[in-house]
């Protein structure tokens, strides 16, 4: 602060204080609705939290909402985390491996390699909905584990990042593990992945929470319920036909389908600023 | 392409290490791209039993239909709506949290977090309460005399959406406003200070300026994410509605191809997304490029 000025303190932290109260207003709301009665929030919404939230949260995880004919939520949240953990360390694994070869060893077809991950910073799978799909649905993936996370486990981003990370690492060290007699999968395994743990980190939060929002692809590659995940379940609860839907089990899987990297951003706070910036450069 | 002064030696060692990546590039991103391009000049029959080529019959057809022609419009009136308020108002929160000395980081850690909300759940929370019937803000809005219906009337689910795509945005924006001010060296705050500059010229004259590049970054990104990070957030909804008022481009591309079963015109879709990827991503790389030297 440059000069002390009252009046401009008081409105810094009144704007930002309100700010705040906006931004988690809605989040407030559907915490409320999901601990009344069904009819309550019909009735038109309590501003208060109820007592119904036990009864709601052990509905929607162990039963669902069968007349929407999806499975209990609780299943989704596994999908999701198994679908979360999946993308997220098949993407730190393989960008790893090859950021590792693009930068320590010299090969031909090296470049070309390097731009061939590139290219796929500019196809997210909103532009090749059709043809991806087709490619999963022939390989037999539709309706697993594998087909949910290995086509979105390709990232340019992490490489890139790895790649920077590497040329930065003392060329001492390679030297020292060479004369040591260390090969180059013992120096991978011993020095450079050790060294970039805090890299690997701040990879992990960003890519959780990429992992987890997922709604496109979950959606095309499952038809069986019982490997929906729960961001993209829920439009199934919210579009369920003919019936009123029943807001306060809508806004308690909400809230549990939020829940997970919320938390994860705000535990790993200075891991994901961090991340999010060096991803961003 | 530079590598390290000291490098390994190994014959088929670095094939083996980026093999895994470079597979998955090739069957799940680059074949199924070259796959849509290919589709994109074929036109088949309803029964999926012939195809010809048509050359750029698919493209010619899709800019003379005034479905796909509006539905781009309305991107582009979406995105820009979502990256102009998000922008602002995350803007006026960083400019105000970067003068916030002690509270700083509270206060980072009360902004941030939407950001971790996927925006088909920030899509059904403010689904939620902008229902007509029993929705608190339109509830709020029909005692100011505006009766909110976001199931008929175009102008309101759009602003909807756009509330809920800049809701989770803002805390992105912010974040990196913040990081451009607090870079800038506080010397030269200080220097205009001295000469007599109050807080709102030295942001407009110093601060607004040096922030330029973030701008620039940022316009981008959000246009991206507008584009095409927010098909939950319509498909979870409005799916479009009502009419076709919030068919932005991507949730087009997907009904015409598992809806409309329409392929020729899907595959046409997608490459002209494409296109528009690439070129954003170009412009993002110039200016990256730029930024190394300011």
């Amino acid at each position: 602060m440059v000069e002390r000025r009252p009046l401009l303190t008081f409105t810094q932290h009144a704007v930002l204080i309100v700010g705040a109260a906006i931004f988690v207003f809605p989040i407030y709301l559907a915490f409320v609705a999901s601990t009344h009665t069904g009819t309550e929030v019909n009735r038109g919404l309590p501003l208060l939290p109820g007592d119904q939230m036990q009864e709601n949260y052990a509905i929607v995880l162990g039963e669902g909402l069968s007349t929407a004919g999806a499975p209990p939520i609780g299943l989704m949240l596994m999908n999701s985390t198994i679908m979360a953990l999946a993308i997220t360390l098949g993407k730190l694994a393989i960008s790893l491996l090859s950021s590792f070869a693009i930068v320590y060893f010299k090969f031909p077809f090296r470049v070309l390699a390097f731009w061939t991950i590139f290219i796929t910073l500019m196809l997210p799978v909103e532009v090749r909905i059709l043809p991806t799909y087709e490619v999963v649905a022939q390989l037999g993936m539709l309706n697993s584990y594998a087909g949910l996370s290995i086509p979105l486990i390709a990232s340019a981003t992490a490489t890139f990042l790895f790649r920077q990370f590497f040329m930065t690492v003392p060329d001492e060290l390679t030297e020292a593990a060479r004369i040591d007699g260390a090969g180059p999968m013992k120096f991978f395994r011993d020095i450079l992945v050790p060294l970039s743990r805090t890299n690997i980190a701040a990879l992990f939060v960003i890519l959780f929470i990429y992992g987890w929002n997922q709604y496109l692809w979950p959606l095309l590659v499952t038809t069986d319920e019982s490997y929906y995940t729960v961001v993209m379940g829920i439009q199934r609860l919210a579009n369920s036909g003919d019936q009123l839907p029943q807001w306060n089990l809508i806004m308690a899987t909400a809230i549990l389908a939020l829940l997970p990297p919320v938390i994860v951003i705000i535990v790993m706070q200075r891991l994901f600023v961090r991340g999010l910036v060096e991803v961003e450069k | 392409m530079r590598t390290k002064k000291v490098t390994f030696r190994h014959r088929w060692l670095p094939y083996a290490l980026v093999a895994p990546q470079i597979v998955i590039t090739l069957v799940f991103f680059i074949w199924p791209a070259s796959q849509a391009l290919y589709q994109s000049v074929l036109r088949q029959d309803a029964f999926g039993l012939r195809t010809e080529f048509v050359g750029l019959a698919n493209f010619a057809r899709l800019f003379a239909d005034p479905l796909y022609l509006e539905s781009f419009f309305t991107t582009v009136w979406f995105s820009a709506l979502v990256a102009g308020s998000s922008m602002l108002v995350a803007l006026v929160l960083a400019v105000m949290a970067d003068r916030v000395i002690r509270q700083a980081t509270t206060y980072r850690t009360l902004l941030i977090w939407p950001y971790a909300v996927a925006p088909a759940i920030a899509g059904v929370l403010w689904w939620f309460l902008f229902n007509p019937t029993i929705g608190i803000l339109a509830y709020a809005l029909e005692a100011l005399g505006y009766d909110w219906n976001h199931y008929q009337d175009g102008t309101d689910a759009m602003t909807m959406i756009v509330i809920a795509a800049a809701w989770r945005q803002v805390a992105y924006n912010f974040l990196f406003f913040l990081a451009g001010l607090q870079a800038i060296p506080k010397s030269l705050t200080e220097a205009a200070a001295i000469d007599g500059a109050g807080p709102v010229k030295r942001f407009v004259t110093i601060q607004l300026p040096l922030l330029s590049p973030t701008v620039f970054f940022l316009i981008v990104v959000n246009v991206v994410y507008a584009f095409f990070e927010t098909f939950g957030i319509v498909h979870a909804t409005t799916a479009g509605g009502p009419g076709n008022d919030t068919v932005i481009l991507v949730y087009k591309v997907w009904r015409d191809a598992f809806e409309g079963l329409n392929l020729g015109s899907s595959a046409a879709q997608s490459v002209i997304l494409m296109a528009i990827v690439i070129a954003l991503t170009a412009i993002q790389f110039r200016y990256i490029e730029r930024r190394v030297e300011y």
